[in-house]
């Protein structure tokens, strides 16, 4: 990497579209804009890719997206992890199909290139007629920057960005404690969910951090649970807030009572885990294992948004990927404990395809609202999305943090600040990621 | 050449499943709950191959509360999802019977369900398999499973039931 490519400061396309208390609505919409968005927030910042335990054994892969770079996340017979774009050094076709799997080497389907776990090129048919015209060592799959904090493994098309660990910043306190939620396993994706919405990526960006929607559209999942849970997700009035972490991320604390899940472990078992805790106890678990399970299984009482890609969602992970400038897949990614009791992680499934996914009790209605903003948005030619809510009774947070109400939209303020910040600056292209895969 | 019994179980399985597709289609949800056993599954896996449904996250997995939750859902007019009341057309083809034991006909078929959104038209193909329990004369479903094409990559929302 030469060290004159130096980040510089740019005519930012949407200078005049993002204030803090309002965005244009052509950010959902404008291709062009959707381009430097690819350009400079996805290729120009850390994007999470998938999380270690989606690549647990020796050959386990992931495939992912990074903009709009397929890319590949694989873990080598050393156990150690790469991520490499999925494009074969030869002629450019991807190496790696589907979702998830195991494979002992990649092979281009064209002419059979081979590639190890780490992305070596390892044997190639033919190879004399490459004599004196290339060097094995120099073609691997072309390797990316990755960096992982508490199992969650982000990577980057740009070299020359901070540390991973600088840019979560105070983000990390939220990742430790939604770590917590394995009931005492270490956590475990479980499998995910897939879809796709006729909208820009903003939407859902935003509504991760939006409260307030919650009790309209998400009534007839409230309708769904019993009394106690239905108070417990009535938490506009409650003592909940929205922090702004820095850098694009945000906190959005609905429950607080469940921030902490190693915390107030003697509490009253609720009605709904009844059955649950009856369960562990006939599997012989002790009262204090069966106490953090039932604290644990439903996952941790705020939602971390961290920017632009990955959220820690009360009890899973919410990646979006965008697809184009009105379109977004998402993917719900179900958590539970590694070792954990079956029915531990069994309930964490149950509960998660209640609310979540294609035909949960939820996601349905969020999708009705972000496709309603999308074709809304349109209307006129021209206007304003509006993100004040709150901005006049702001308050600092223990930790230093802009802090707002549950319901204001501190969280999506701390996003589109960081989101013009980085629309402002070139990222250095990488020319020299050739070179790199060595 | 199949036995007479054996179109006979063809021709009331085929006539079952018409009934119930129909009654999908049509929002006869209470109607439709009454087809099922205490101890019927409606499940909608993810991954099509995957045959352990209970340790492996579904896109649906519902026990009889599930059921009638979710058809309470779809019909209360809460969810603003279900407020446009989306027409849906099912039809149900290529029908066999895959064999019969302890009173319980094991069925597959292949499936389509039309959507008609703002958006467009909509089709979702799958494989469906049934366990149909013969009680009394009728059939009880003790299990439907849909394997939606797709839904190993990705799905859009639904606001009914495969």
């Amino acid at each position: 990497m030469s060290s004159n490519i130096i980040a510089k400061a740019s005519e930012s396309i949407v200078e005049d579209l993002v204030f803090e208390d309002k965005v244009h609505k052509s950010l959902y919409s404008d291709a062009e804009i959707f381009e430097e968005e690819l350009k400079k927030i996805f290729n120009g910042t850390w994007v999470w890719v998938a999380h270690e335990s989606e690549v647990s054994e020796v050959g386990s892969f992931k495939t992912a997206m990074i903009g709009r770079s397929p890319v590949i996340v694989s873990r080598d017979r050393k156990k150690e992890i790469h991520v490499l774009l999925n494009r074969c050094r030869h002629r450019g076709a991807t190496v790696c199909q589907g979702n998830h799997g195991k494979t002992r080497a990649f092979t281009c389907p064209y002419h059979g290139w081979g590639y190890a776990l780490d992305g070596s090129l390892r044997a190639l048919p033919k190879p004399e007629e490459y004599e004196n015209l290339m060097d094995k060592a120099d073609y691997g799959l072309v390797k990316l920057r990755h960096e992982s904090y508490q199992g969650m493994i982000f990577a980057t098309l740009n070299d020359e960005i901070e540390p991973l660990i600088d840019f979560l910043g105070g983000a990390k306190k939220w990742i430790d404690l939604f770590m917590k939620q394995g009931g005492g396993y270490p956590i475990k994706a479980l499998g995910e969910h897939r879809f796709r919405f006729p909208g820009n990526w903003k939407i859902q960006l935003e509504n991760t951090t939006d409260a307030y929607h919650f009790p309209i559209v998400h009534k007839s999942f409230i309708s769904s649970v019993d009394d106690q849970t239905a108070e417990v997700f009535d938490f506009l009035d409650g003592e909940g807030y929205v922090e702004d972490l820095g850098n694009g991320h945000s906190v959005m604390v609905m429950i607080p009572e469940l921030v902490d899940l190693d915390e107030n472990l003697d509490d009253a078992i609720p009605e709904r885990f009844a059955d649950f805790a009856q369960a562990l106890r006939e599997e012989g678990f002790a009262d204090d294992a069966v106490r953090k399970m039932v604290r644990a299984v439903g996952g941790g009482g705020f939602n971390l948004n961290l920017f632009p890609n990955i959220a820690c969602s009360m009890a899973f992970f919410r990646n979006l990927v965008p697809v184009s400038v009105n379109e977004t897949e998402i993917h719900h990614v179900a958590l539970g404990g590694e070792g954990a009791p079956e029915i531990f992680n069994q309930t964490r499934m149950r509960l998660h395809e209640h609310f979540q996914g294609p035909m949960g009790f939820g996601t349905p209605d969020d999708g009705e609202a972000w496709e309603r903003v999308q074709a809304g948005s349109m209307a006129g030619t021209d206007g304003w999305i509006m993100v004040n809510r709150g901005m006049s009774r702001l308050s600092t947070s223990v930790d230093g943090n802009v802090k707002g109400a549950v319901c204001s939209e501190t969280g999506m303020r701390a996003a589109y600040r960081q989101y013009k910040k980085q629309m402002a600056v070139d990222i250095p292209v990488k020319e020299q990621a050739d070179a790199h895969s060595k | 050449m199949p036995t007479q019994s054996e179109l006979q179980t063809l021709a009331e399985v085929t006539a079952f499943l018409s009934k119930e597709a129909d009654m999908l289609d049509h929002k006869e949800y209470e109607q439709w709950l009454d087809l099922w056993s205490d101890s019927g599954m409606y499940i909608v896996p993810i991954d099509h191959r995957e045959t352990d449904y209970k340790n492996s996250l579904n896109v649906a997995y519902d026990d009889a509360e599930m059921r009638k939750m979710r058809t309470a859902r779809l019909s209360s007019g809460e969810a603003v999802s279900t407020q446009e009341a989306v027409f849906t057309i099912r039809t149900l083809s290529r029908m066999r019977i895959l064999g019969e034991e302890g009173g319980v006909v094991h069925a597959r078929c292949a499936y389509c369900l039309y959507e008609n959104k703002a958006s467009g038209l909509r089709n979702y193909p799958a494989n469906v398999e049934f366990k149909l329990r013969r009680d009394e004369g009728e059939f009880k479903i003790e299990e439907k499973v849909v394997r939606v094409m797709k839904s190993d990559q990705y799905l859009t929302t639904t606001c009914y039931l495969f």
